[in-house]
């Protein structure tokens, strides 16, 4: 009886990402461009929150910075394509930049904790906002980077697939993002994402245990700096432009809350967190422009009831019934 | 040129002043109560947007809003401190700081609801319009007026902390919360009376501002990074630090915008990091262990 319990709720998982995945893969056969262009902000939300919460579901350490780096991901990849680069080498870019800006951010944020490391992240956030503002020869200024194509695929010479068409890019979108969310479950159920959690629960003792915390915290922060730079650098291509809004701190706001929603101490917390915020987002601009009302009661809900989001409430309830037995 | 620079001061001490009655109440209600408050920024432009209303119903009279919008204000730091924020103390930092940034979320709208999302503005009260000169460099009297403020609730809150039981109870309990409640201290009423104050002068700097900014529903965000900023250079629960950092970025400030309009956004973060990476607990803050 017990065996076959352990079996079911094995099949449950790798059952519920197929369905997922074939969803997101069937939208452009049945919606319209509104549903596909719904889908790919959710998708990029989740690698976005997703790469959030290597800090803070899996390490405790909270940034509001991480607009940066998605900002730096979405510019240099639009700069790039503008200069008619090829597509994967201007996300490769992009993706590499946001590294590199957080290697360099990182060395100084994680020498501290708590609320000075949001503060930090904060400033260093607006700092780049500040700068992409005011830099307008190369980021355009208040207007930002207008036009930008999405070019083609394929192999010089042998084939060439033209992503200019809305589904086209929509699919390469999803499979690159599919596959970083994919890595990125790599890191949370691998020994490093272990040590991340111990650190999380308790640094000092993994200090003790001869793990250095700090240097961990920064492969961390380059991690999430990474895939936030390319949840950035997919999202130029598809909306085509991107404004100096990315790098303000309301952005780096989104993934917070996508993952505080689904519940960031659960892998797939940030991924529910994403759609529940883009669809209520979606939802309330229809009925009202107070959204920022609306979302501002959820997440004062979410802090003073269920920490553990919308996941971490569902476990625990599981949990609960479990010990009745 | 020294007429520049001189003017440059002043003006830069000017809006330092701002920062500070803003910081000193950030800085007071993480000093003692140790919450850091995303939502003071929101408190100063509602307190803002009170005595906005409260000179247009008043029929002009700048001094009744002075009185009352800041009261006002301290009302409702009392409703948010004994409803909220009281249930967060022993949680995770990150979470408190998420309760107070729901805040910001919902008094932006609140804001927009109430007053309109478009600009508005109010002038200068009759009394105080003009300009002095000091040294031959002419300077707007209502900013001579904000530094007599400034420097008076700053001279206020240091003879309160430093000379009065009161402030000596204050002090103890940001140092020793459960000791000081052990003898005797009304720990949840002292946390309720210092965030009522912290609230009294974010509305303070509210109704001040009203004069010389623009009021929008964005205000509110914009002050609150500031005011970090501010506190952080200066050393997070350090009144002394509050002050100094403000007047230090008022001036960087607006030196900034004459000599570096490209960076002057960018000065005021870049400052807070050096010090962030030199003395993570600012100037005069105090390290903890």
């Amino acid at each position: 009886m017990k065996n076959s319990r352990i079996k079911s709720s094995q099949w449950r998982w790798p059952l519920g990402v197929g369905l997922f995945i074939l969803i997101i893969l069937l939208v452009p056969l049945v919606g319209g461009l509104f549903w596909q262009y719904l889908i790919a902000n959710v998708l990029l939300l989740s690698l976005f929150a997703l790469s959030f919460n290597v800090l803070f579901g899996m390490a405790g350490y909270l940034s509001f910075g991480q607009g940066a780096f998605y900002a730096v991901g979405a510019y240099v990849t639009g700069l790039l394509m503008l200069a008619k680069l090829p597509l994967l080498v201007s996300i490769l870019l992009g993706f590499v930049a946001a590294g590199v800006l957080a290697l360099i951010l990182g060395f100084f944020c994680v020498r501290h904790t708590q609320v000075y490391f949001a503060l930090l992240t904060l400033a260093f956030g607006m700092m780049v906002h500040a700068i992409v503002w005011k830099w307008s020869s190369v980021t355009g200024g208040d207007d930002g980077l207008i036009g930008i194509p999405r070019g083609s695929l394929g192999v010089p010479g042998v084939i060439s697939v033209q992503l200019e068409p809305f589904t086209n890019y929509y699919y390469f979108l999803v499979i690159v993002t599919l596959f970083a969310i994919y890595f990125l479950y790599r890191i949370h159920i691998s020994p490093f994402g272990l040590v991340l959690r111990g650190i999380r629960e308790n640094s000092g003792r993994v200090d003790f245990a001869g793990v250095a915390a700090r240097k961990y915290i920064l492969i961390a922060f380059i991690i999430a700096g990474l895939f936030a730079g390319l949840a950035g650098a997919l999202m130029a291509p598809l909306e085509k432009t991107v404004g100096p809004a990315v790098a303000h701190w309301t952005k780096s706001g989104e993934p917070v809350f996508a993952a505080l929603i689904g519940g960031p101490f659960v892998f797939s917390g940030p991924i529910l967190g994403a759609l529940i915020y883009i669809g209520l987002k979606e939802f309330i601009v229809r009925l009202t422009q107070y959204w920022l009302l609306i979302f501002g009661i959820v997440l004062l809900t979410i802090v003073l009831s269920f920490r553990g989001g919308i996941l971490g409430f569902i476990q625990e309830q599981i949990q609960k019934k479990r010990s009745m037995y | 040129m020294l007429n520049t620079i001189l003017y440059l001061v002043l003006v830069g001490i000017a809006e330092g002043m701002f920062l500070w009655l803003v910081a000193a109440g950030l800085s007071l209600t993480f000093g003692v109560l140790r919450v850091l408050n995303f939502a003071h920024g929101s408190l100063f432009m509602l307190g803002a947007y009170v005595a906005f209303s409260l000179v247009k119903i008043s029929g002009g009279n700048f001094w009744i809003a002075l009185a009352i919008a800041p009261l006002v204000l301290a009302i409702v730091g009392m409703g948010m401190e004994v409803f909220f924020f009281r249930r967060i103390y022993d949680l995770d930092m990150s979470f408190q700081l998420l309760l107070t940034f729901s805040f910001v979320l919902m008094l932006e709208d609140i804001v927009k609801f109430v007053w309109g999302p478009l600009y508005q503005t109010s002038p200068i009260p009759p009394a105080l319009t003009g300009t002095a000169s000091i040294l031959g460099v002419s300077f707007p009297h209502y900013y001579f007026f904000i530094l007599v403020v400034g420097s008076a609730v700053g001279l206020g809150l240091w003879l309160f902390i430093e000379r009065t039981k009161w402030g000596k109870v204050v002090q103890a309990t940001a140092s020793d919360r459960e000791m000081s409640s052990a003898v005797g201290v009304k720990v949840p009423q002292l946390y309720t009376g210092v965030f009522m104050l912290g609230a009294w002068l974010a509305g303070l700097g509210g109704i001040l501002s009203v004069p010389i900014r623009s009021l929008s529903p964005g205000l509110g965000e914009y002050v609150i990074i500031e005011a970090f900023v501010v506190t952080v250079i200066g050393g997070l629960g350090s009144l002394k630090g509050a002050f100094i950092g403000a007047l230090l970025i008022g001036i960087f400030h607006t030196f900034g915008v004459m000599y570096l309009p490209v960076f002057e956004l960018a000065i005021a973060y870049i400052t807070m990091a050096i010090v962030l990476i030199i003395r993570p607990w600012g100037i005069f803050g105090v390290r903890e262990a």
